[in-house]
This record gives C-alpha cells, sequence and structure tokens, in this order.
C-alpha cells in the first residue's frame, strides 16, 4: 500500500466527516425548529393566540414557517452537497482508482 | 355571496355521481394503459422492485409525495382543520418534518447500500437469516395497518362519495392496485403515482384558489372570517392536545416515522444514484410543503362556507370537509373531480404498500431466508409476483373484517412502528460500526412488539375502542418511549454480543456508502 492511497482513503473519510457534521447540524434544526413549535403549543397556548395581523395568528404564522423551514433546510443540504461534497468525492473516488 | 345558504348542506354526497364515476374510469382506464405499457418493461427483478433504477430524480419526487399523500392527509387534515382550527394544523405541520430527516440520514447511503429493500442494509454486515426475518416481521407489521387503514378508508369513501357498496369498493380498489403491481411491478406503481400526485395536487391547487378568490386571494382574511364566526379560539392551540408529553410523542413517531415506512424507502432504489435519490427528497419535500399549506386554505375555507355542524352531520370524522367545499365552490361536476380524485389517491397508496409487503415476502423472506440468497431471477421474480396476489387479497379480506371499526389510529400506530421497529436499526445498521445481528433483531423486535403492546396498554385502545374509564399506560402514541428503548436496546445488545465479522467490513462498506456502486468492486 502506497502512502498516495492511505492519503486518499484518509481524505474521503474526513469528507465523509464534513458531511456527517452538516447532516447532524441540520438534523438538529429540524428537530429543535419542530419540537420548539410543538412545546409553545403543549404550554405557551396565549402566546401563539396572539394576532399578528387580523385573522393571522402567531401560531399559524409558525406553523407555516414550520413548513418553509423544513423545505428550506432540504435545499441546504442539497445545495451544499451539489457544490462541495459531490465534486470532491468524485476527485478522490477517481484518484482512489 | 352569502355562506349561511350552505349551512344547511344541500349535497350531492352518498348519490351516485355519474361525472365522479366518469372521472374515476377514466383515471382507471389511463392508470391500466400504464400498467400495460409497463408490463413489457417488467421483466427482471430489477425492473420490478426498483424500475430497473431509470426513474428521474423529479419523477421520484411526485412518486415520494403521490406515497406520503394518502386520504388522510387530503380528507383527513382539511376534516381536522375545518371541525377544530388551528389544532388540526398540528398534524399538517408533523406530517412534513420527517422529510428532512430522511434526507439528511437515510437517503443516500440507503441507495448506496441497499439493492431492492430496507432489509437489505441492515442485514448488510450481518447475518442474513435472522435479520432479514426481523425486518420482514417490522415491514409487514408497518405495511399491513397502514393497508387496513387506506382500504377501510376507501370503502367508507366511495361509499359516502359514489353510493357503492362498502365490499364492492374494496374489491374493486384490491383488483386495480393488484393488476397495477402484478404486471407493471414499480415501474407501473411509480407512474400511478406520479399521475394521482398530480391529480392531487392541482385539485387541492384549484379548490384554494376558488376559496381565496373569495377573499381578495388574502388567506389572513379566510382566518379573520373564520375567527369572525366561530371565535378566535378556532386561530389558537384548541383542546385537541390536552396533554403535551402525547403531542411530543406524535410528533416523534411522525418525524422518526416517515424515515421508517418501506414503502418509502423502497423508492430510493428507483434512482440511478445518490445524487438523484438526494434531489428527489428535495422535490418531494417542496411538494407535500405545498399542499400541506393548502389544506390550511381548505380547512378555514370549509369551515367558513360550509360550517362544523353540517360537515360533521355528513361525515362524523368531518372527512367530507373538501369534498363538500368542492361542491360549494364548483357545483356537482368539481365534487365529481375531486371525489375521483380522492379514490385515486387511496389506489395509488395501496399500490405502493402492497408492492413494499410483497418485496419483503419474496426479496427478505424466500430468497435471502428460506433459499439462502440462492434463488434466480425468473424464481424470485415468479415469488414476488405470487406475493403480490396473497397481500392483494389480504389487503381486501381485511378491509372488509374491519369494516366500519374505528381504525384512524392504524395509520398513526403504522408510524409509530415505522419509527421504533424500523428506523432504529437502519440507523444504527449505516452509522455504527459495532451494530451486530443479536443487535439488530433485538432493537427491531423490541421496537415493533413494544409499540404494538403500548398502544394495546394505550387509551386509545382501552378508552376509545374498548369503553373502559382508564389506560395503564398514559400515552396515545408509544413513539416517546419505543423510539429510546428501540435504540437502547440494539446498542445494548450489540455491545454484549459484539460481531468481528461486521466490525470488520465495516469500512469496506463505508467506502461503497460514500461513493456508491462504482466502488464496491475495488
Amino acid at each position: 500500500m502506497t502512502a498516495g492511497v492511505d492519503d486518499t482513503a484518509s481524505r474521503i473519510r474526513a469528507l465523509a466527516r464534513a458531511r456527517a457534521r452538516v447532516a447532524a447540524l441540520l438534523t438538529a434544526t429540524m428537530i429543535a425548529i419542530y419540537f420548539g413549535f410543538i412545546l409553545l403549543i403543549a404550554f405557551n397556548r396565549e402566546l401563539l393566540a396572539r394576532l399578528v395581523v387580523p385573522g393571522l395568528s402567531l401560531g399559524i404564522l409558525l406553523g407555516a414557517l414550520v413548513i418553509v423551514a423544513s423545505w428550506l433546510l432540504t435545499w441546504v443540504y442539497v445545495r451544499w452537497c451539489n457544490t462541495h461534497y459531490d465534486a470532491q468525492m468524485r476527485d478522490l473516488g477517481a484518484a482512489r482508482r | 355571496m352569502n355562506p349561511q345558504t350552505a349551512q344547511t348542506a344541500q349535497t350531492a354526497i352518498g348519490q351516485p355521481n355519474a361525472l365522479a364515476m366518469v372521472f374515476f374510469f377514466l383515471f382507471i382506464a389511463v392508470t391500466l394503459g400504464i400498467t400495460w405499457w409497463a408490463a413489457r418493461r417488467t421483466r427482471t427483478t430489477e425492473q420490478f422492485y426498483a424500475a430497473g433504477r431509470t426513474i428521474s430524480p423529479a419523477q421520484n419526487g411526485f412518486a415520494l409525495a403521490g406515497d406520503y399523500m394518502s386520504a388522510a392527509s387530503f380528507l383527513g387534515i382539511a376534516g381536522l382543520v375545518s371541525t377544530s382550527g388551528f389544532d388540526g394544523l398540528i398534524y399538517s405541520t408533523g406530517w412534513l418534518v420527517g422529510w428532512p430527516v430522511v434526507l439528511f440520514l437515510i437517503a443516500e447511503p440507503l441507495r448506496n447500500l441497499g439493492k431492492y429493500t430496507f432489509a437489505d442494509v441492515v442485514a448488510l454486515r450481518l447475518k442474513q437469516v435472522p435479520v432479514r426475518i426481523a425486518a420482514a416481521i417490522g415491514t409487514l407489521a408497518t405495511v399491513i395497518l397502514y393497508l387496513i387503514a387506506q382500504m377501510v378508508g376507501a370503502g367508507g369513501l366511495i361509499r359516502l362519495m359514489f353510493g357503492l357498496s362498502y365490499e364492492t369498493a374494496i374489491i374493486i380498489v384490491g383488483a386495480a392496485m393488484i393488476a397495477y403491481v402484478l404486471f407493471g411491478g414499480m415501474i407501473a406503481t411509480t407512474w400511478v403515482q406520479i399521475v394521482k400526485a398530480v391529480l392531487l395536487l392541482g385539485g387541492a391547487f384549484i379548490l384554494a384558489m376558488l376559496v381565496l378568490a373569495r377573499f381578495g386571494m388574502n388567506p389572513a382574511a379566510l382566518f379573520h372570517a373564520a375567527a369572525e364566526r366561530y371565535g378566535q379560539g378556532v386561530l389558537a392551540p384548541g383542546g385537541l392536545v390536552s396533554n403535551p408529553w402525547d403531542a411530543i410523542s406524535l410528533g416523534m413517531a411522525l418525524m422518526f416515522g416517515t424515515a421508517g415506512l418501506p414503502h418509502i424507502l423502497m423508492r430510493f432504489f428507483t434512482v440511478p444514484d445518490a445524487r438523484a435519490a438526494r434531489t428527489s427528497v428535495f422535490y418531494a419535500t417542496g411538494l407535500i410543503g405545498f399542499f400541506d399549506l393548502m389544506t390550511f386554505v381548505l380547512g378555514f375555507g370549509a369551515m367558513v362556507f360550509i360550517g362544523p355542524d353540517a360537515i360533521r352531520a355528513v361525515d362524523r370524522g368531518g372527512n367530507m370537509a373538501a369534498p363538500l367545499l368542492a361542491e360549494f365552490l364548483g357545483g356537482t361536476p368539481f365534487l365529481g373531480f375531486i371525489a375521483a380524485v380522492a379514490f385515486a389517491t387511496i389506489l395509488a397508496v395501496v399500490a405502493g404498500l402492497t408492492l413494499a409487503g410483497a418485496s419483503a415476502l419474496s426479496h427478505d423472506l424466500w430468497v435471502n431466508v428460506v433459499r439462502g440468497g440462492r434463488a434466480s431471477g425468473p424464481e424470485e421474480l415468479r415469488v414476488a409476483r405470487g406475493a403480490t396476489v396473497v397481500l392483494g387479497i389480504v389487503a381486501v379480506l381485511l378491509g372488509i373484517t374491519f369494516k366500519g371499526q374505528n381504525v384512524a389510529f392504524m395509520v398513526s400506530l403504522a408510524f409509530a412502528i415505522a419509527a421504533s421497529g424500523n428506523f432504529p436499526a437502519l440507523l444504527m445498521a449505516i452509522f455504527w460500526r459495532r451494530f451486530s445481528t443479536a443487535g439488530a433483531v433485538a432493537s427491531i423486535v423490541t421496537g415493533t412488539v413494544g409499540t404494538l403492546l403500548l398502544i394495546w396498554l394505550s387509551p386509545t385502545i382501552q378508552v376509545d375502542l374498548l369503553g373502559h374509564s382508564s389506560a395503564l399506560f398514559p400515552l396515545k402514541n408509544p413513539a416517546l418511549v419505543t423510539i429510546p428503548l428501540s435504540f437502547a436496546v440494539g446498542i445494548v445488545v450489540s455491545l454484549m454480543t459484539g460481531e468481528p465479522e461486521s466490525d470488520a467490513t465495516y469500512h469496506e462498506h463505508e467506502r461503497r456508502m460514500h461513493l456508491g456502486e462504482a466502488s464496491a468492486g475495488d
């Protein structure tokens, strides 16, 4: 086994770890957003009943924002992977062969 | 116009609706045409289970959304919002938040490591027989509970909307879904989902626009009208979530259950590579999120124009809110269209479930357990087709057996099993080097059996169904207990039993997980 192969293998692992970190961070964000919303429903109903404009309560607004935020998080992840992860992983995969 | 006129609910619902029939049989004709076309492209197991891995990310995004948006989300949530306001929206948001989790943790490794079923990935480094049996139990428990809920829903819905008898409706659904899966495999099932997703999103969008047009395209004006008539309470959390722990437990089942639903996971094998799997979740999340936002409008629209009492008068569960709204705003023709869309929705979902269940029976149990992995392609295909017919007939029989039962809880039960039986084992198989055969089996069995047991002891069964005054287990959904338990059992048993082969092959599989199949050979 040459040093070059070792180096590539460890760089693949480092890149995979970076992806795992991004994934873990985004998962934690999603959990925080959704369970934050659920906890507000459970423990602070008065706050969610407050009207932002007539008809639009804070609860409905935050509910819609949870949905929009979920989608934005998937966008952030796909964007990160497509611009950083894929290209580097492809180069490393080619280098290994 | 005067919304009060609808309060008397003059409705054609419950009478045979000629236009609904026309739309519905048009859908059947088109989808059977697709099946005929797909049948000629379904000659190998890879084509039968995974559509030859030729589905594009956008197509798979629509198909995932089609598999996921069941009648429960269209009729059920719109109904819940129309009768209880904000509380219904808790479900709307809950149904979506599992998708980012699927994307971040599961989709890509699953695509790179597996072949046809998620059990492929769980069993990858472990001993095939015990793990496949356990995973098939988890899969079949999820699929069958989900199927019962859909079949019973379909029977009731069709009786209400088309005036057909319950049994006739169930048999039509069963026959159509068997035809799709048996002859067209994953290719036909995928295209049925895509057609259904387009129809459902289109129908809901037109309906939402018709509602908003009456309020100057301003949702806040619609909510304001609802609050004026039924009090500010409809815009805030109410009594539906009385116990915070219940809300958290249900939230956990919804969030992690999506990542353990076999018919959803199976879709990631239909795309060419991990990048396509990733992109397809982005599309699916956007489509489902868009749909969830529309349920806000449909629910409050039905509340304002039809009224909660009139909705409950037609169907106690409130399921007819969206069809009633369609009839009020677009007349009988539009009702016919929406009714046909709702029927198509159920049909597509049961087809996806049947394919996932048949794969567990043929690929996991027959090929990898009974035949020790040594079955030929044509044999596996024959068994898969046989399993499809068996499962289709079982679904019809279960649908008839459970006629008139309250099965609404079975969907959340299926999510709870998926979240605590399937998801933990899958996650640990992907990311944890020291995961062992005994750990995997223990985790899946604990999650599945534990969920069933706690549901049995919960108020859902003991109080709501059996009429007892109290229940041994306080939560309606057990996920809060069973998800951590399943992880804990999997970890402890794995550490106690240590499996050198699993440990040793981890790095090899890790490489394949990151680089895809291209690297698997070297």
